[in-house]
């Protein structure tokens, strides 16, 4: 009886936070076209969600492509094929560790940023003056940062990128002896644009789904200061899960449509 | 009365938090000119019946009138314009803690009137005046009392000149002095700025000095609504025993 009441209790609260996400989404995209445009907070959003964390996932991205060269250059020396690590490395950190890394690290940053600004303006009534204002706190307050990460994410992801690739060269070329033109020649020869552009693509997903995340959780936090400790834990997690249940749905769809 | 007569009208209003039915029918009009005090014990529903009337809360059940529009039923969007017709002054004033005093007055204004940065400036300081407050453009509010807070709060609420103006509490959790200062500042107001209020108040002195029709909430409706005079004149048990202090809800 108790775990069938707690399983439905579960259940309800997932559908309740869900459906609540998926009618933000709507709103921010009802409020996209209506003025006013608040550029200088989407100006200032980049510079938090872009700039502040270039650090972050650039030392992730190097770290990234060197342990991934390191692991690829060991087993694939086994079968002779040692010279081939860089179109490893590439593949495997243009489609996938570029975008979700990025996304997990700069996201949980950035979203549990969002959810404990929003969530303190929720809990001493900031949102509620705001709205008494006659101010749209949608427009104002998620439109100008979901644009921002809309723009950032796969900027980030591109420098990231960039790094995890120059990380996997540093291996290869002073670790395991691989030429470094080899290294870049393999590359070229074996990864294609559209390997490049399916991680963008998805960088553009998750910053959207990242974003969304922690404002809906900083808005619909309740309960005062221990509610809002419960909401920016609640933001990391589940951008973490987020992102990596999500990545698989849009690698199925890319896949589909693109191979 | 017609809802086009009245700038607040609410009729049957009904609202419940889970299990607890806080209004259960409640009615009332605001008409030009009037400053209307709601009061009644802790957790009667004041709040949310103030709340409802603003748009910042749906009831379950009945119509919201502002200003003749019916908004009950209005996405949040449509309402803004009505919003901006209206000022509210929060119990915890709900300053926006990173703005100084000067920028919180002048919120409203850099949002939606088209002023010069001078006209903004002169505005401010007019109402940080009239709150008592000139010299504290610079201040955050974590550095100001309950009282100051509370006056910038008004101050905010008033900046725009409404038509109607929402106090939720205004005297809550203030000194003797401090509490005199904001109903004398209430008590002003239709003077000049404006002139047409609901009071949310449990303190029946304070409702006395500022409010020309009182309604008594008890069990989620009014059970009395009149002048101060009506009010202390009522026969009703629950009210004699409000102004008693001997009705008490949780």
């Amino acid at each position: 009886m108790m775990v069938a009441r707690d399983l439905r209790g579960h259940l309800w609260e997932a559908t309740v936070w869900y459906g609540g996400l998926g009618l933000l989404a709507v709103r921010v995209a009802r409020n996209l076209s209506l003025p006013p445009s608040y550029l200088w907070i989407v100006a200032r959003e980049i510079d938090t969600i872009g700039v502040r964390s270039l650090t972050v996932a650039l030392t992730a991205a190097l770290f990234t492509g060197m342990v991934l060269a390191l692991q690829s250059a060991v087993n694939m020396a086994r079968f002779g094929a040692e010279n081939y690590v860089g179109p490893v490395v590439a593949l495997s950190i243009l489609r996938e560790l570029g975008p979700v890394l990025t996304a997990i690290l700069v996201g949980g940053k950035v979203a549990s940023g969002i959810t404990a600004e929003l969530g303190s303006m929720k809990v001493t009534e900031q949102i509620d003056a705001l709205r008494a204002l006659g101010v749209n706190y949608i427009k104002k307050l998620v439109v100008p940062r979901l644009m921002a990460a809309l723009l950032v994410f796969p900027l980030v992801t591109i420098l990231a990128d960039g790094m995890g690739l120059l990380g996997g060269m540093l291996i290869a070329v002073f670790d395991r002896n691989v030429d470094p033109y080899l290294y870049w020649n393999t590359i070229a020869y074996w990864v294609v644009l559209k390997d490049f552009l399916t991680g963008i693509g998805k960088s553009v997903v998750f910053g959207a789904l990242v974003t969304l995340i922690g404002c809906y959780n900083g808005l619909a936090t309740e309960g005062g200061t221990e509610g809002l400790g419960r909401s920016t834990t609640a933001t990391v997690v589940q951008v973490a899960m987020g992102v990596i249940i999500s990545d698989f749905f849009i690698t199925r769809l890319f896949l589909f449509m693109f191979w | 009365m017609t809802p086009a007569a009245a700038l607040v009208e609410l009729r049957d209003i009904e609202k419940s938090f889970e299990k607890n039915r806080v209004l259960r029918g409640v009615s009332l009009a605001l008409t030009k000119g009037t400053i209307l005090s709601v009061m009644g014990g802790s957790g009667t529903g004041k709040t949310v019946l103030l709340r409802i009337a603003a748009g910042l809360h749906r009831p379950d059940a009945g119509e919201v009138y502002l200003f003749g529009t019916r908004t009950d039923r209005m996405r949040e969007e449509a309402m803004l314009p009505l919003r901006r017709r209206t000022g509210f002054v929060f119990q915890g004033a709900a300053l926006f803690d990173s703005l100084s005093v000067f920028e919180n007055v002048a919120y409203p204004l850099r949002e939606h009137a088209r002023m010069s940065l001078g006209q903004i400036t002169e505005r401010v300081h007019q109402f940080l005046s009239l709150v008592g407050l000139p010299d504290t453009d610079d201040l955050l509010p974590a550095e100001l009392s309950g009282g100051m807070r509370k006056r910038v709060g008004i101050a905010r609420a008033l900046v725009m000149e409404p038509e109607v103006v929402f106090f939720d509490e205004p005297t809550a959790g203030l000194d003797p002095t401090n509490a005199r200062l904001v109903a004398q500042l209430i008590a002003q107001l239709r003077t000049g700025v404006c002139d047409t209020a609901i009071v949310v108040t449990h303190d029946v002195e304070f409702a006395e000095l500022v409010a020309d029709q009182m309604a008594i909430l008890v069990g989620g409706q009014f059970a009395d609504v009149g002048t101060p005079a009506e009010i202390h004149r009522s026969a009703n048990p629950d009210v004699r025993r409000f102004l008693a202090g001997e009705l008490r809800e949780i």
